[in-house]
């Protein structure tokens, strides 16, 4: 445990808020009795198992399930012809984009495979074994087709095309040919051409990342079982059974209200787990049956179907006066997709130059198709490559200025008033104090030994809102539940409960969270976009507020006053003005007992669209020490310095702050998706999928800053998302300083890091 | 449809009974290699034989003419074994390496040679140990030379039926010592991109008196390297040796492109962890002077 180091202008004494408390989901993770997906067993379950493509890229002429059908234990066997189609969204289109044409497409491939892993059909049976062994037994006829992979080839014109009426958005007149280029997304300001003739030394430069999975321990599980009037109840473990139940209901043509989905307890997610990928299958093979239908995917397939975040290929050019001050900036950069459109551009485009005040500037983002699983979110969605881009290229101004890194940084730094390159309109932000805590830190200055080097990074998120809705029970014990709709990802039914607990000024042991379903409570957006302490968290405050609000009318109805003349504080409903020390206080308690007598249950609501929830800025600062004869990386020291508004709970706060370095350590040294020439993916599993294990990272030192947000009651910024956007880019330019020498490509791996120390000895010799 | 059928016999005898009744039947050990190969699909056996009640594949016999390892020996029961791991460190510190802590408690020895992976960790430093594979079959025991034993990527020496009771290694002489080093991306839960045995002994004047030197995922098997050998004999591990066991250590390299490593990276790590590797045997040697 860490001694939660802060700095910050944080105000308010609270009792459970900003204090570490026990965790109310803690004893069932350890001691096994938590339930995750597949922990859920049913009567007269099924098992599903999917036959899954092996080709990049072919186009479907046959599928013959019938040996399959006919073997004893076989109860059904579904593929696209049971999935209803949809016909393909028409613009305009949001930053997000939603095509049913799209998902039904992905969850089972209809004309073509678009990559290897692609879901052909679904068996259910008795048995995972006799499942396994019908997969084998489906016949599909191919008619291979030419793939491409690299975002970059597949949007110039002759690239293999992966739809045939994806036409590119925007352009006119309108393209006579169709291409894997979706759209492009950017915003410009200024005059760029003048900027940068006013510049005294403009950098240009090119990068490249591959794509990386977010890596969650717990693989995709879910229990489909559907009855004979159509209701559907579905199990999954989810960042969102909400928006589960709305993708299902659309996707599948059935009533919102036929739904009920319950999230299970959930291994982590970070953006994986916010769409549907085997659920659909589950379902309509429950329909057929009539039975239960459960489906555990198995890492290999997690690695080869589901969407890891894009990767990318940028080309970036900053100027600068000789002082730091930035005059124009320039980026463009390339998104595979995936297999369907929806790559991040729209946050790249915010990404870039965000943390600071460039007069002119461009981004252009490309949105494009290759033969690879639809990429899906990954904290920080697109953020984090174009962070580095932008990143290395102010470091290199700041070097060849003589500047220090920070205070160059600093002289640029965006603060309150100000708008970005997107139109958003600051409040009250902390990118200032996050630099200056940096400044301060010790590891900044801290002296590095031999083959080491050191990376300073700064990153930029603008945090979610969004729906959300609590319900409170104050039950006549004095206890109270509290029902929530997102899934608990990072430790956030402790969030909540500190918050109703010192709203109504009790100990937060009385107070018990649960996540519910879909049937139990309003709508909720999903636990992403490090939203849910922030809406959530108002929606609760709101719902708790209600019930003093109750209670308060309560104790004036027994002391026979208006309830103008009553106040709430720690727990207690007080008498005031004139008659302030004249009454005997009610404690919680006490009217929690009256009330079934009285006036009845006591219950607080509130359903949300929450707004305000701004944005936060993170540094970090990584020592890297390279291996000077193999090229390998280890990570020696690392520290993350985040401005959270308030950290209601301040050790998941940290925990958030080190898995994020953690997850930007793997991708910048050795996370990647390796491909054979067919476009078959090698390495599906942990072992070849090189994820850091905790032996390959130090212990993470990190520094909450505290500027509170004042659209929050208790000031919280999102601290989900953040950590990981500077991540990569402080340890790739940590290597990058080691070795003398600008790679520019990610992963930076042994066998690169020593091909560019050679290429180091070759340039000096 | 038939199951998988599962059998633990109590002797060598009976388990050559087993493995002869059905064709295709596979042989348990620790079943860190074997079970995440059933479960990928990868083979669908119809008979198991799980060889850990057989009393000869579960005991270290230390005399002073020899070491007999178990075949069906865990990495962790092996490294508690002081005595073991004072004579042949770089064995012990090489089957440690294989998997995570929990991984140990199960996988075996035997069953890493026999899994016959070019990149499996203590293939390199048994080769450079000088030991023999004892190998039970139908036609009776039979001996292998380590450095044999392993044939091709997934095959072995193995004949139909046969299966891996031991493995006996020398006593060292005095002033030997031997040492394994591998180099993964990462620091633990990974498969070597390369590995290097090498164990050698010193003559009293220092110089090198015998030595065994091998490697690992740089070739379609763990090698046995001659070059290298005559590199060391009669050396002082000066850096005229120590340049000519690295080129050694590169000539003798046949690996592959693959998802792990690139040929000219696994080249050139050869040589290098070869060095020092050879180091490290080095000062043991030295420090086992009694």
């Amino acid at each position: 445990m860490s001694d939660n180091q802060k700095s910050g202008v944080v105000g308010g004494n609270y009792r459970w808020v900003g204090n570490n408390t026990r965790r109310p989901d803690g004893v069932d993770k350890v001691t096994g009795r938590a339930r995750y997906g597949d922990d859920m067993v049913l009567p007269g379950m099924l098992h599903m198992r999917m036959l899954r493509s092996p080709h990049a890229h072919a186009r479907i002429l046959s599928i013959d399930t019938s040996d399959a059908e006919a073997m004893k234990g076989v109860k059904a066997v579904v593929t696209h012809k049971d999935v209803p189609d949809h016909p393909p969204a028409k613009p305009p289109f949001g930053p997000a984009v939603s095509d049913f044409h799209d998902l039904s497409r992905n969850i089972m491939a209809r004309e073509k495979v678009l990559y290897d892993g692609h879901a052909v059909a679904a068996v259910a049976a008795t048995t995972e074994s006799i499942a396994k062994r019908a997969v084998r037994k489906i016949k599909v006829e191919y008619e291979i087709l030419p793939h491409v992979l690299d975002p970059y080839e597949a949007a110039q014109a002759g690239a293999p095309i992966l739809h045939e009426h994806q036409f590119t958005l925007g352009l006119e007149p309108k393209p006579k040919e169709p291409s894997n280029l979706f759209r492009t997304l950017g915003g410009e300001q200024g005059n760029l051409e003048q900027g940068f003739e006013n510049s005294d030394l403009v950098i240009e430069r090119e990068f490249s990342s591959q794509p990386v999975h977010q890596g969650y321990i717990e693989p995709l599980a879910c229990v489909a079982s559907s009855s004979e009037d159509g209701a559907v109840e579905l199990w999954t473990s989810t960042q969102g059974h909400f928006v589960a139940r709305t993708l299902l209901s659309r996707l599948l043509n059935l009533d919102m209200s036929k739904f009920r989905v319950t999230a299970s307890e959930i291994g982590g997610g970070f953006g994986g787990k916010t769409t549907i990928y085997h659920e659909p299958a589950a379902i309509l093979l429950s329909m057929k049956t009539g039975r239960p239908v459960r489906s555990v995917m198995t890492r290999g397939e997690v690695l080869r179907a589901t969407g890891p975040t894009v990767g990318s290929v940028c080309r970036i050019k900053i100027g600068a006066k000789k002082d730091g001050t930035l005059v124009a900036a320039d980026a463009e950069i390339w998104y595979q997709a995936g297999a369907f459109k929806g790559g991040p551009v729209a946050r790249a485009t915010d990404s870039f130059f965000s943390p600071y005040k460039i007069p002119n500037a461009r981004t252009a983002c490309h949105d494009v198709c290759v033969n690879r699983p639809k990429a899906a979110a990954y904290r920080a969605p697109g953020a984090p490559m174009a962070t580095w881009a932008a990143e290395a290229v102010i470091n290199e101004l700041a070097t060849e200025f003589g500047l220090d890194p920070v205070e160059m940084r600093l002289k640029n730094a965006v603060k309150e008033g100000d708008t970005s390159l997107m139109g958003t309109k600051h409040g009250r932000i902390g990118c200032i104090e996050v630099l200056e805590a940096a400044k301060n830190h010790p590891h900044y200055n801290a002296p590095l030994k031999k083959n080491q080097g050191r990376g300073f990074a700064l990153g930029y998120w603008l945090h979610g809102g969004g729906l959300s809705s609590a319900s409170a029970n104050l039950l006549d014990d004095g206890t109270l539940t509290l029902a929530l709709g997102t899934p608990d990802i990072g430790g956030s039914r402790s969030s909540m409960r500190a918050m109703a607990a010192e709203e109504l000024g009790i100990d937060i042991e009385l107070v018990k969270p649960a996540v519910v379903d879909t049937a139990s409570l309003g709508y909720n957006h999903l636990t992403a976009g490090s939203r849910t302490t922030y809406a959530t968290g108002m929606a609760v405050v709101n719902a708790t507020r209600e019930i003093i609000e109750k209670l308060c009318s309560l104790a004036a109805f027994k002391w026979e006053i208006s309830v103008e003349e009553v106040r709430w504080d720690s727990g207690e409903a007080l008498p005031a003005d004139k008659y302030a020390g004249k009454l005997k206080p009610f404690s919680l308690k006490q009217l929690a007992k009256m009330a079934p007598g009285t006036v009845g249950p006591i219950a607080g609501h509130s359903e949300i669209n929450a707004k305000g929830a701004g944005a936060s800025f993170c540094a970090q600062i990584s020592d890297i020490e390279i291996d000077p004869e193999t090229g390998g990386t280890s990570p020696v020291r690392h520290t993350v310095i985040l401005d959270a508004g308030r950290a209601i709970s301040p050790d998941y706060v940290e925990g958030q702050m080190q898995g994020g370095a953690v997850q930007g350590i793997g991708w910048a040294l050795n996370e990647e998706y390796i491909y054979d020439d067919n476009g078959r993916l090698l390495n599906t599993g942990f072992l070849d999928y090189r994820m850091p294990v905790a032996s390959d990272v130090p212990m993470i030192d990190t520094l909450i800053v505290e500027v509170p947000n004042p659209k929050h009651p208790y000031g919280v910024r999102g601290v989900g998302e953040p950590p990981l956007v500077p991540a990569p880019a402080a340890v790739a330019i940590a290597v990058e300083n080691a070795i003398g020498r600008r790679m520019g490509d990610l992963p930076m791996s042994p066998p690169k890091v020593l091909a560019a120390m050679d290429a180091q000895k070759l340039a000096a010799e | 449809m038939a199951g998988l059928r599962y059998e633990a016999p109590n002797t060598v005898d009976a388990a050559i009974g087993l493995l002869s009744e059905v064709a295709g039947a596979k042989v348990l050990a620790g079943g860190t290699d074997l079970l995440v190969q059933i479960r990928e699909e990868m083979i669908d056996p119809d008979l198991i034989v799980d060889i850990k009640r057989i009393d000869e594949t579960r005991r270290i016999e230390i005399t002073p003419d020899y070491v007999k390892i178990g075949a069906a020996m865990t990495g962790a029961e092996l490294g508690e074994n002081e005595e073991l791991a004072a004579m042949w460190p770089g064995v012990i510190e090489a089957v440690e390496l294989i998997g995570s802590w929990q991984v140990q408690g199960r996988a075996t020895i035997g069953g890493n040679l026999c899994n016959a992976s070019p990149a499996a960790d203590s293939v390199p430093a048994i080769i450079a140990s000088g030991a023999k594979i004892v190998v039970a079959g139908p036609q009776g025991v039979r001996e292998i030379p380590a450095e044999e034993f392993p044939k091709a990527p997934g095959r072995t020496a193995l004949e139909a039926n046969e299966f891996v009771v031991s493995l006996v290694l020398p006593v060292p002489p005095k002033r030997s010592g031997d040492a394994y080093l591998r180099f993964i991306p990462r620091t633990e839960m990974d498969i070597a991109v390369v590995g290097a045995g090498v164990s050698v002994s010193l003559n009293e004047d220092g110089t090198c008196a015998s030595a065994r030197v091998a490697l690992g995922a740089v070739a379609p098997t763990a090698l046995l390297v001659k070059d290298a050998i005559d590199a060391l004999l009669g050396s002082k591990l000066d850096d005229v040796t120590l340049e000519k066991l690295d080129k050694a250590a590169r000539d003798a390299c046949n690996p592959i492109d693959d998802k792990r490593g690139t040929i000219e990276y696994r080249t050139k790590v050869a040589g290098v962890l070869v060095r020092r590797t050879a180091a490290i045997a080095w000062e043991r040697a030295q420090k086992q002077n009694g």
